[in-house]
């Protein structure tokens, strides 16, 4: 419904207080009147009538902004009244828009992530300050400015023309995986947040069924179900984490698994495949193993290759290694993570050296496993994770 | 909407440009301000001195202070600019990527702030 009023008024704040004038309406009247027969279109054309009246009470009062809002209710004016319009259709390609409006590469990244939870996900300032671990104040600032420099620079309510759709849906991917990334490892506190993993697939199957199965959406869409059918094996009833080959599989999601399986399967291969279609296809392979033994590394770090190619990137090769030491040995991986090591690239990011410990320490390495165990130790931004850190620099040290 | 576009590149690198690279250049932006003047969408623009030519002029404690050069030492500096006239940021965005400065230097774009 606000992505409604968004597309008819073009105040983003005149449509959020809008929509939540007709809920106190409608709880009002649907409780002496009964609920009416089709309560989507009683809430859109109550706040619709709310915005019109605002917009012409603000025409009455300055006259600077005069021309613009008199041009506004003209538009309202012509438009379909909403309620007598069928539902569904128009409603889902404002969602759309909206999205691609939230994503615009003009506002920041934090800024895309918290709209699009604002306005699309309808979460409140105050959730979304949790999330991200900022003062609410700070976090409202950030809404304002972000809707201000939609307002004044003129960013485009619309799904962008063909041209520009891949690179914009790429946008709108990104955003949906920080989304997912940030409750599925929390940046620090909770390890998980189920409700943001919950938000990213529900508008990622919309923007599939959007863009009427665009690969990459498609891709993302495969990737996240495939993460999230691990989400109760993730953490043991300590809240410790608990890794990918010591996890219950039998415990994993198989409605998630089987949907997000289907999903990349139906695609027809194609080359070069995008990244979130090779992240898809990694997550398939550990899910389509019975048991950790019986995972395809030779495949996976097949896999992260392409990736790499795709999209080059230092965590890329990291987990190249870690796939490429599981398949040809854990002296093969080490010589790949401490090629990383020297260039610096991932300096400060705490699973060079978890990943470079855990290598150490099949190959019996046991000293230089504790130091880097402690060195990873430091560097380690979630308690869950300092704790399973800790166990194995205890482990290392006992030997 | 009106946008400034502010075209920022590195002054010392043209200097040392040879002069048929400068030719090709000049030519790049007649065609760019020939596409944009079929759209209708140019109000202005100019190309500007180089920043050794520049004065700032501030005022402190009711007195005129003037120096030589730029305010703010940065590699980049701004070499000339458009204002055009379009519908929206993504009109602005594709408009700015035509310029050929932008495949050298950056372009800044600005919505002006119609009062």
């Amino acid at each position: 419904m606000v992505a409604t009023l968004i597309g008819v008024t073009r105040d983003w704040d005149l449509a959020e207080e809008c929509a939540q004038d007709a809920f106190v309406k409608a709880l009002e009247h649907w409780g002496r009147e009964g609920v009416p027969r089709n309560p989507g279109a009683w809430l859109t054309t109550t706040a619709r009538n709310r915005a019109i009246d605002q917009l012409r009470r603000a025409t009455a009062g300055a006259t600077k902004e005069r021309e613009a809002t008199e041009g506004t209710l003209a538009a309202m004016e012509q438009a379909e009244p909403t309620s007598e319009v069928e539902e569904g259709a128009p409603i889902e390609d404002d969602r759309l828009r909206l999205m691609f409006t939230c994503c615009h590469p003009a506002l920041s990244a934090e800024a895309q992530v918290a709209l699009t939870l604002r306005t699309l996900a309808g979460l409140t300032t105050a959730e979304i300050a949790r999330a991200f671990l900022v003062p609410e104040a700070a976090m409202a600032q950030r809404l304002v400015r972000a809707k201000r420099k939609i307002r004044e620079a003129g960013i485009p309510y619309r799904v962008p023309p063909p041209d520009a759709l891949a690179e914009r849906t790429s946008a709108v991917l990104g955003v949906l995986y920080l989304l997912f990334n940030e409750g599925y490892s929390a940046s620090s506190g909770a390890l998980v947040r189920h409700d943001l993993c919950d938000e990213a697939i529900r508008l990622g199957r919309l923007l599939v069924q959007l863009t009427k199965g665009e690969r990459e959406a498609v891709g993302l869409l495969s990737l996240l179900l495939l993460q999230h059918s691990r989400r109760v094996t993730r953490l043991d009833t300590a809240g410790a984490l608990v890794l990918l080959e010591d996890q219950d599989r039998t415990a994993w999601d198989r409605f998630a698994i089987a949907e997000g399986l289907g999903l990349i399967q139906s695609m027809p291969p194609r080359e070069p495949a995008g990244p979130y279609e090779l992240q898809a296809a990694i997550a398939a392979c550990h899910a389509e193993a019975r048991t950790a033994e019986a995972t395809d590394w030779p495949r996976i770090a097949g896999l992260y290759g392409e990736l790499a190619r795709v999209v080059p990137s230092p965590v890329v090769e990291l987990n190249r290694a870690v796939a490429v030491a599981m398949a040809d040995g854990p002296a093969v991986g080490l010589r790949l993570v401490e090629q990383l090591q020297e260039t610096g690239a991932l300096a400060g990011y705490h699973l060079l050296p978890a990943t470079r410990a855990d290598l150490l320490r099949r190959l019996d390495r046991r000293k230089e496993a504790a130091e880097a165990y402690r060195e990873a130790l430091a560097l380690a931004p979630t308690a869950a994770e300092r704790e399973f850190l800790t166990a194995r620099l205890v482990q290392s040290l006992a030997g | 909407m009106r946008y400034i576009m502010l075209i920022c590149n590195d002054e010392v690198a043209w200097e040392k440009t040879p002069d048929d690279v400068r030719a090709a250049n000049t030519a790049e932006y007649e065609t760019f301000m020939g596409e944009m003047g079929g759209r209708n969408v140019l109000q202005g623009g100019e190309r500007l001195r180089p920043v050794a030519d520049a004065t700032t002029v501030r005022v402190r404690d009711g007195k005129v202070v003037t120096v030589d050069g730029p305010f703010a030492e940065t590699k980049e500096q701004i070499g000339g600019y458009f204002v055009v006239d379009c519908k929206d940021l993504d009109e602005a965005i594709e408009i700015a990527g035509k310029i050929p400065g932008a495949r050298d230097g950056s372009i800044e774009v600005r919505p002006i702030w119609e009062m």
